[in-house]
């Protein structure tokens, strides 16, 4: 019969039309501003510094190597390389980054420099919400505006920040382990050279 | 000479004219020029058409509205910097994309990919592949002008879809998710669950999606018989994919190629016997199918395990000199990347081969002798991206 198969396809759309009222299978529409779906933890937007402890300028973990500035598939990071140093957290004396600029009107949210970071400072934000008025100096983003806390790491992605501090801890135990070692070796190093001249002496 | 008997000068050997076109010194030649801004042209893209009357005499492409120097950008950034760039090609199937580039870079640099992450590629890989064949049926459909209504139950049931894809990668579009060597984050078992419910689900809306459009009259008299392409000048030209299978030639490099781990799943190959849209239309209907089969199998066996080749390195890689050619069968045919390496951190050469592309050269061809209402829904068939065509 002509006009079956329009029929056959009006009564899906009739199912599917009626089913919206009932089964929410069929209704996925979010009304967004005053409804928002549940955050997904593996979501990712624009770049943030991450920094430890109170102080945002001393926590920062970065140390301005630069390699995320020569790996940013659409170069949108600007470092300055700081001229003094000052101590990271393993007490090691560090750059730190005088400048750090991301363009996030330019940045693509690929998440290449988290992976290329050997220093587990620079991770992914969720933060979508960010509409400006001013389009140049509003959407490029400086040190102080980029730099957001490890506990702000841990509220949006729990699972990887607890795998990064494992990481990080776990260094750091190295680095104790190896200047004590060292420290030990030296007084070690330091009786032996002062041990001779008393034992010839006697 | 009359300017249809020049079209059939410039055409090969054997080339047949559709009987229909004629043109006799009594009416005019309309120029028209079709995009590139039309809602139903699949983006940017214009066509120059030449019509006697409704039909086409004459049709000539025009595109790279949305050039953006793809292969010159990769020669100057590292490998690992051109991947996220891999994603814009054909934005619908990102992860396809980073696959066939993941493989010609594994190629050059001789990395061998865990268990588990073939397993994850083949299950993103035909994820992708079932939800671009629903939306481009559902894109099919509104270019013959049922608005709407089938375009958005395909994408209903492409938002679960990318929903799986952005708890695992991150991103629901833009994945860059594939590395050289393996895959850049495990799936949890949650994760796997998630699949396995959404593909449990899929073969329900892809029957209800049937019984929607399959037997409809309307669609079946727009579409039979339109827009023919021959299976000679399908492979003459190089058409790869759904368009190549719906001509009848059995070419699928699933199949032909065993890339990846293919040989160990079950599953045909939709093959067309009329060449017309309509079987472009069903073998990707097929095509879905056949996906949701591997997945069912990919679901069941998939192993433990690392994800990544311990070989692999993030910072500093740099294959080699040589060159490899990685090609996959992305939803829309034969993706194909060309690298030639000098040793340093960043391709000498890189090369894409976009199946969207070459699937556009015989535009004209299946046109010629058509309605003018036909060419879009033609060009619909093809299902084309223009990120991919213009790079």
């Amino acid at each position: 019969m002509l006009g079956e198969g329009i029929l056959k396809g009006l009564a899906e759309t009739a199912r599917n039309f009626v089913g919206s009222y009932f089964s929410a299978e069929r209704l996925t529409t979010v009304q967004y501003p005053e409804q928002r779906i549940a955050p997904i933890e593996a979501t990712r937007d624009f770049p943030f510094l991450v920094y430890d402890g109170a102080d945002w300028e001393a926590g920062l973990r970065c140390v301005a190597c630069q390699i995320c500035e020569k790996e940013c598939p659409p170069k949108c990071i600007y470092i300055e390389k700081s001229t003094g140093k000052k101590p990271d957290a393993l007490g090691k004396p560090q750059f730190y980054p005088a400048r750090f600029d991301i363009d996030i009107s330019v940045c693509m949210s690929c998440q290449i420099c988290v992976e290329v970071c050997p220093f587990e400072a620079i991770k992914m934000d969720t933060e979508f919400e960010l509409s400006t008025t001013d389009r140049f100096g509003g959407l490029l983003y400086d040190r102080k505006e980029l730099a957001k806390s490890n506990e702000h790491y841990h509220k949006i992605h729990p699972t990887e920040a607890a795998a990064v501090d494992a990481h990080l801890a776990g260094e750091k135990a190295k680095a104790d382990a190896k200047t004590k070692a060292a420290a030990a070796a030296a007084t070690a190093k330091a009786a032996a050279s002062a041990a001779p001249p008393a034992g010839g002496g006697a | 000479m009359t300017e249809s008997e020049l079209m059939d000068a410039t055409k090969p050997e054997g080339w047949n004219r559709p009987p229909a076109v004629k043109l006799d010194g009594e009416g005019e030649v309309l120029e028209i020029s079709m995009g590139p801004h039309h809602p139903s042209t699949h983006g940017v893209f214009r066509m120059d058409l030449k019509l006697d009357g409704e039909r086409v005499i004459g049709l000539k492409p025009e595109f790279g509205y949305l050039h953006r120097n793809h292969e010159k950008i990769a020669e100057g950034i590292s490998y690992l910097a051109c991947m996220p760039y891999t994603d814009r090609l054909d934005y619908i199937c990102s992860l396809t994309n980073n696959w066939a580039y993941a493989l010609a870079v594994e190629k050059l640099a001789g990395l061998a990919v865990p268990e588990r992450a073939e397993y994850l590629r083949v299950i993103l890989g035909e994820l992708t592949r079932v939800q671009n064949h629903l939306g481009a049926i559902g894109f099919l459909i509104q270019d013959m002008g049922a608005s709407g209504t089938p375009l958005m139950y395909a994408f209903r049931e492409r938002e679960k879809i990318l929903d799986r894809f952005e708890e695992l990668t991150g991103s629901r579009m833009m994945c860059n998710y594939m590395r050289f060597g393996g895959c850049r984050v495990d799936a949890t078992p949650a994760w796997l669950d998630g699949v396995r419910n959404v593909v449990a689900g899929l073969p329900a809306f892809v029957d209800e999606f049937e019984a929607l459009l399959r037997t409809n009259e309307i669609l079946m008299a727009r579409t039979q018989g339109t827009g023919i392409l021959r299976p000679e000048l399908a492979i003459n030209a190089g058409v790869t994919g759904p368009m190549l299978r719906a001509s009848g030639v059995n070419y699928d490099i699933r199949k032909v190629d065993h890339y990846g781990i293919y040989d160990r799943f079950k599953f045909r190959v939709p093959l067309g016997d009329h060449w017309d849209v309509y079987d472009r239309f069903m073998v990707r209907l097929l095509e879905a199918r056949e996906s949701i089969k591997i997945l069912e199998q990919a679901l069941k066996d998939i192993p433990g395990g690392p994800v990544m080749d311990p070989k692999a390195k993030i910072r500093g890689f740099r294959p080699k000199a040589g060159e490899a050619y990685g090609r996959i069968e992305a939803p829309k045919g034969e993706l194909g990347f060309y690298l030639i390496s000098d040793g340093g951190p960043n391709p000498y050469r890189y090369r894409v081969r976009p199946p969207s592309l070459i699937n556009l050269t015989v535009l004209e061809d299946m046109a010629l002798g058509q309605n003018v209402a036909d060419v879009v829904l033609i060009l619909g068939s093809v299902d084309i991206v223009l990120g991919e065509v213009d790079r």
